[in-house]
């Protein structure tokens, strides 16, 4: 069961979003993200939809696999609904006992509902259209200014993509220490929350061993595959600006100016 | 000189107590003298524990002798200005396929090491598409390593290493974690490289039937050498390998039974073809 996790949920088509330089993607996430936070009227979120529409309609991802990103916040959702909608004060539209639902609550709870989902749509846009690798790449190459100040940024891109590389590893390395131990009697289902986790010590023992051990051997193998650090390194798949890519950004340009003309106009 | 040559070399493990006082030492090289010429296929053979893994982490510049000295390609591992070098000439493969294999997709793995020593972008694809293809992995260039069997993710690493254009490869216990199939893959895929390209191999193993086609066959026991010599000669002592606990091969084990119960049978027999063959010589004389 825990093999079938897939960190990163790439999915591969071969669409125009597929193609862009990461770069591109990583910005045009954040700017997106910012651009939900700058408008508060209707027509900015008319806007940012018709431009996520038309991303998601580019990717050619199945619509169904971004909604399966908003499952798992379907609960906080609900939640910032609910609690805005009730709480709010302001002009009272419906009133039942002591609950009452007020014009501005509704708007508010609207608007949080808007924007949390967007948020999610809009970066499982870059997730699945963007391999965990070519993530790395793109933040090790637009943090390099940071080097200035002595961030090892290669250093950190490399621990992540191998700590990527390593997450299914390690997770059917845990499944088996399970299994291992379901059959000699050990009981990780039953109990209280304290009995559970007092259970799951002897898993995380022979795993952190066997991830040290993992981490030595891997150390070694790099060593001895000549390497020594991101001096010297060129790269296989180095990242290069193509005509769409500077057309991605003058897209992404205008509609970032346009968001923040309407955040400050309406 | 060959291209790999040890001069009496000596490894000491220094075991310490918890206060990190020194508690022994075990010598686990003992005095070993190594000359490989380039070219050849060289075997090494030994049960658990008899030096061989530390010998070869000596070839590859990991770990420096206590004593003597190790030479690759005339340049002495002590020397530090030759570390990158030595590492590039003697490529290495290490037992658990999972721990060696860097890359999320099999194509960039195998550009992992070319990456490192500086090769230009353009050169890299042509290295990764040559090694690929000469362990029969292109097609699979754009799988992910954990969708793959533990031979085939032995076989990228062994691309891995040809893409640094080694001069020898290094292969310790390669199978040792593998199925009987995934074996049977990654000793072709090796003795193609020795056959086709040329490359030096010394193939660290305790499966005797991979050391069949060797040209050399060295066995350690307690960090030194034991034996040395062709395969033929090696399986022709039996009885010696079975004191060194190492298996010998059923076929040869069989021949060698034979021949002790007074069949007139040639030593060293080491596949089945052979054997059958020298029976129904045998039998045909007895007419």
């Amino acid at each position: 069961m825990l093999r079938d996790i897939t960190l990163g949920q790439y999915y591969q088509t071969d669409s125009v979003i597929h193609k862009l330089d990461p770069r591109v993607k990583l910005i045009a996430t954040v700017c997106f993200i910012v651009s939900l936070f700058i408008v508060k009227s209707w027509v900015g979120y008319v806007v940012a939809a018709v431009f996520l529409a038309v991303s998601i309609k580019l990717s050619q991802v199945p619509f169904k696999y971004m909604v399966k990103g908003m499952k798992a916040i379907v609960f906080i959702l609900l939640i910032t609904v609910v609690f805005n909608l009730f709480l709010t004060p302001g002009e009272v539209l419906v009133s039942v006992w002591k609950i009452r639902i007020t014009k501005e609550g509704l708007q508010m709870a609207v608007t949080m509902a808007v924007r949390l989902s967007f948020l999610i749509v809009g970066s499982s846009i870059m997730t699945l259209t963007t391999t965990p690798n070519s993530l790395t790449d793109a933040m090790e190459k637009l943090m390099k200014p940071l080097r200035i100040f002595k961030v090892p940024v290669h250093e950190v891109a490399m621990m992540m993509s191998i700590a990527l590389r390593f997450i299914p590893i390690l997770l059917e390395e845990t499944d088996k220490i399970m299994k291992a131990q379901i059959a000699r009697g050990a009981d990780f289902e039953s109990g209280n929350l304290i009995k559970k986790a007092k259970a799951m010590v002897p898993l995380l023992v022979p795993l952190f061993i066997s991830a040290f051990r993992r981490a030595n051997d891997l150390a070694m193998a790099m060593e001895a595959r000549c390497y020594r650090g991101g001096e010297h390194r060129t790269k296989m798949k180095p990242l290069k600006y193509a005509g769409r890519d500077r057309i991605a950004y003058g897209v992404l340009a205008a509609y970032f100016a346009g968001c923040i003309a309407i955040g400050i106009c309406l | 000189m060959g291209i790999i040559r040890t001069d009496r070399l000596v490894f000491e493990y220094i075991r310490r107590d918890e206060e990190g006082n020194v508690e022994g030492i075990t010598r686990a090289v003992d005095e070993v003298d190594l000359d490989v010429q380039q070219g050849e296929f060289i075997a090494i053979l030994g049960h658990n524990g008899s030096g061989k893994s530390t010998l070869a982490k000596h070839i590859n510049a990991i770990l420096y002798p206590t004593e003597g000295s190790v030479w690759v390609d005339g340049m002495n591992t002590r020397d530090d200005k030759d570390l990158w070098n030595i590492r590039q000439e003697a490529g290495m493969v290490f037992q658990n396929p999972d721990n060696q294999i860097i890359g999320q997709v099999v194509e960039e793995d195998v550009g992992f090491g070319p990456e490192n020593m500086g090769v230009p972008t353009e050169e890299i694809w042509e290295r990764v598409e040559e090694s690929l293809k000469a362990v029969g992995m292109y097609k699979y260039r754009k799988f992910s390593p954990n969708k793959l069997s533990g031979g085939q993710k032995q076989r990228v690493s062994i691309a891995g290493v040809i893409a640094m254009h080694p001069k020898c490869i290094i292969l310790d216990e390669p199978t040792a974690m593998l199925d009987p199939n995934g074996r049977k893959e990654v000793v072709r895929a090796v003795r193609a490289l020795n056959d086709v390209e040329g490359i030096t191999v010394l193939l660290i193993t305790h499966y005797m039937e991979e050391i069949i086609h060797a040209d050399k066959v060295f066995v350690m026991d307690k960090g030194k050498i034991a034996m040395q010599g062709t395969p033929r000669e090696i399986f022709s002592q039996v009885e010696r390998l079975k004191q060194l606990r190492l298996d010998v091969p059923q076929v040869t084990l069989l021949a060698h039974e034979l021949q002790k119960s007074g069949i007139d049978l040639p030593a060293g027999i080491l596949t089945v073809e052979e054997l059958s063959q020298a029976l129904e010589h045998v039998q045909e004389y007895r007419r």
